[in-house]
């Protein structure tokens, strides 16, 4: 097998080097020498040892077959608003197909001090695998299998190349799913290291419920286990919770090669309802209420108008263009009915319209497919903008104040923002549209993200529910935690990666 | 009404898996590979329950041929709502071997041994893409067929089979007793729930050996040697409209 490897040709480094650096300044193009001479003169030299080194290492039998490359293989569909014009590629790409492969580049990254950049499936949404400062991707792609299923015990070891559908349609004869459901087929790794979530949180948790192990590489090439090596335990008290500190690290602390993930029971029945208020206020009441009423419903998605309108273009759904609650109820068939009836007493007290059914898989699978396109149905509405979403989340409580301001600020400033949002768990997302290349509009879509954000904090709630900090929310961060805390987070930091060399730039 | 449904099922390599083949060329890598049952298959179980839910036959009879692993197979589709399922013995060699033809002399006989109305297939397999079963088990029961069905309607002793055909949807009404082979919209499989499963260990798997039934297994058919599609040719990129036209027209493709 051959590798093939090259440093980035003069030319192509310049062309791609249309990069944002940590603040808000891109380099225009006549100062791409300064940059080269910035960013590449050590790394240069370092990269020249590193292939030298794989070499020597692939002749030695170390690392049979990692395959390098210059190319750019990933295409951050957004990343934050920063990057909202250019991907940061990387210098060099390299496939691992094994932890100890990982483990050895890693070594020889730290060696050389190339700042290194986990990649899953690249369908992050904050920039998370933008490599700010160049330096090695390591594309874990091809690390696919999924190992160590047990069933009575409802749980599997998964690579980092195994994405969510695939491991779901993989379990689907043993009665077990993994129910977190982001909108992409996301590697279930890359889920771990964003703390991703999907409809399904309100019942079945976040990523943050469901790890209980994690296989990690650190920067100097360590490999060490969270939990212990094999040990999956439902619960545990022995020493830090070290599988949650990576759980949301995005990749700063570590390379995450393993996940021991918990699994759920497949629902013996499953309906889905659709139901369209007067007004937002009437619609986010209904979600607070449903919850304090305590029944268990598993998906409770709401979609205002200006969303409702773009799912109609986009995924030609029936329904009609008004605030709506997408709701799913799952459990026997029995408890199916006291749910709904509940369910059903609660929205009619909102001036809910009567509910649209969807019993069969056929019809409520396409009615969960047109809510996951939402982020195409938005981009449809104006082709040739691009989309960023917003992410705030905030106790169910505050969840009406927040979206009404939240819809008015939109209005008033005459921004493209359909809602679409997993409220029963206090978050949803605004899908900004906007022409990239019209400054004024990018400016009033950042200073309207940065408000949302405030907005968001001011009410007892978080900057991000679930998509990460990435490049964009730094600052945020520092508002949402305060200085103490992210005294301590720079101390962890610097305790695991004291070369800052884990997907540097991002979070902190 | 119809009593008794029987329907084949096939334990397969699962469809996910990137299928090697053996380095003495003599079939596929399947030691170690994860299997499961045939997705056309799972489409066929899927109409019997639906036809048991809506009290048109009394009772689903999963069968699958094959050595003791099949009965994971069978089990998977008694998870699926099938009342009750049988093995047919064949091991080693005479497995290997087992083609449509065995399969449907097998399905002709089980049809006759327990009454059946009603058998329902998969269109074909998806390891060997034979689409033979279902036509040849007509044949040696001389029962009429509806294959490729996409939509399958009950009524009282006929059965009204939408079939997708080349030109469109063909329809065809039948005689019971009837052979249908389920093509990939009839319906979306149900997935087997854990309470289901459970269920489902405790209902009955009996066994016989195709001597049981009076088929011989033995094969006309010898696989010669199995090898790789070729290998995929990088392709070319073009700049402009005009150089990809002017490519088109000296490859003499326009």
């Amino acid at each position: 097998m051959v590798c093939h490897w090259a440093l980035q040709s003069e030319t192509s480094m310049a062309e791609t080097s249309q990069c944002t650096g940590e603040g808000n300044q891109s380099y225009p193009v006549s100062q791409k020498p300064a940059l080269l001479a910035d960013r590449s003169s050590n790394q240069g030299v370092a990269l020249v040892h590193i292939c030298l080194t794989l070499l020597i290492l692939l002749h030695l039998g170390v690392c049979p077959m990692p395959s390098v490359s210059h190319h750019c293989y990933f295409d951050s569909p957004v990343g934050s608003l920063l990057v909202l014009s250019s991907c940061c590629p990387p210098d060099v790409v390299v496939w691992p197909c094994s932890v100890e492969e990982v483990s050895a580049l890693a070594k020889i990254c730290y060696q050389h001090q190339l700042p290194i950049i986990p990649f899953g499936t690249g369908t992050g949404l904050e920039g998370g695998v933008g490599a700010v400062k160049g330096g090695v991707c390591f594309n874990l792609g091809k690390m696919d299998c999924i190992l160590d299923l047990h069933q009575e015990d409802f749980d599997v070891t998964v690579e980092p190349g195994v994405t969510r559908k695939a491991l779901n349609a993989s379990l689907r004869d043993t009665g077990l799913w993994f129910p977190v459901d982001p909108g992409a087929d996301a590697s279930l790794c890359g889920m771990v290291a964003t703390s991703a979530s999907g409809t399904n949180a309100v019942r079945y948790g976040t990523m943050r419920e469901n790890v209980l192990n994690l296989e990690v590489v650190l920067a100097d090439g360590t490999v060490i286990h969270t939990a212990g090596r094999g040990r999956r335990p439902r619960k545990t008290s022995a020493g830090y919770n070290l599988t949650n500190l990576f759980v949301g690290s995005e990749g700063t602390l570590g390379l995450l090669t393993k996940a021991t993930l918990r699994l759920s029971g497949i629902p013996e029945a499953v309906v889905s309802a659709v139901c369209s208020f007067p007004s937002v206020q009437a619609a986010v009441d209904s979600t607070v209420q449903l919850l304090q009423a305590g029944v268990p419903i598993a998906r409770i998605e709401f979609l205002d108008d200006v969303m409702m309108d773009a799912c109609r273009c986009y995924s030609s759904l029936p329904y009609v263009v008004a605030p709506t609650l997408f709701l799913e109820f799952h459990g026997s068939k029995s408890s199916l009915e006291e749910q709904v009836t509940v369910a059903e007493d609660i929205t009619r007290g909102n001036a809910g319209s009567d509910f649209s059914w969807a019993r069969d898989a056929e019809t409520r699978e396409r009615l969960w497919k047109a809510r996951h396109d939402a982020w195409y149905a938005a981009l449809a509405l104006r082709p040739g903008c691009k989309a960023y979403s917003t992410d705030v989340c905030v106790p169910i409580s505050n969840l009406p104040q927040v979206v009404v301001e939240t819809k008015r600020d939109l209005m008033q400033n005459h921004l493209t923002g359909p809602i679409a949002g997993h409220v029963g768990d206090g978050n949803f997302h605004c899908l900004m549209v906007l022409d990239p290349n019209d400054a004024d509009e990018v400016q009033r879509v950042h200073q309207f993200t940065e408000r949302l954000a405030r907005r968001a904090l001011a009410l007892d709630g978080t900057c991000t529910g679930e998509h990460g900090i990435g490049l964009g929310k730094k600052a945020l961060l520092c508002e949402e935690v305060g200085p103490q805390t992210i005294k301590v987070m720079h101390s962890l930091k610097a305790a695991m990666d004291p070369a800052n060399l884990m997907n540097p730039g991002k979070v902190l | 009404m119809a009593a008794r449904v029987l329907v084949g099922v096939k334990r397969v390599i699962d469809y996910a898996v990137k299928v090697r083949v053996k380095p003495d060329n003599t079939g596929v890598v399947t030691d170690g590979v994860k299997h499961s049952m045939n997705p056309f298959c799972e489409i066929a179980v899927e109409e019997a329950v639906k036809l048991k839910e809506k009290q048109l036959v009394k009772e689903v009879v999963a069968v699958s041929c094959g050595p003791q692993q099949v009965q994971e197979t069978i089990r998977t589709a008694l998870a699926m709502g099938a009342d009750r399922g049988i093995h047919v013995e064949v091991s080693g060699k005479d497995y290997d071997a087992l083609g449509p033809l065995q399969v449907s002399k097998i399905m002709a006989a089980l049809a006759k041994k327990e009454e059946a109305n009603l058998i329902i297939l998969g269109k074909q397999a998806i390891d060997d893409d034979c689409n033979q079963t279902g036509q040849m088990t007509a044949a040696l029961l001389d029962w009429p067929q509806g294959t490729f069905a996409s939509e399958v309607v009950l009524e009282g002793d006929k059965l009204k089979v939408v079939r997708e055909v080349d030109g469109g949807l063909e329809t065809v009404k039948l005689d019971m007793p009837a052979v249908v082979t389920a093509d990939l919209r009839l319906n979306t499989p149900r997935y087997a729930t854990l309470p289901n499963i459970m269920k489902a260990k405790k209902k009955k798997i009996s066994v016989v050996k195709p001597g049981d039934l009076g088929v011989d297994v033995a094969s006309r058919l010898e696989v010669l040697r199995v090898e790789e599609p070729p290998q995929r040719k990088a392709g070319v990129k073009v700049e402009t409209v005009e150089d990809l036209v002017s490519k088109l027209k000296e490859g003499g493709r326009i």
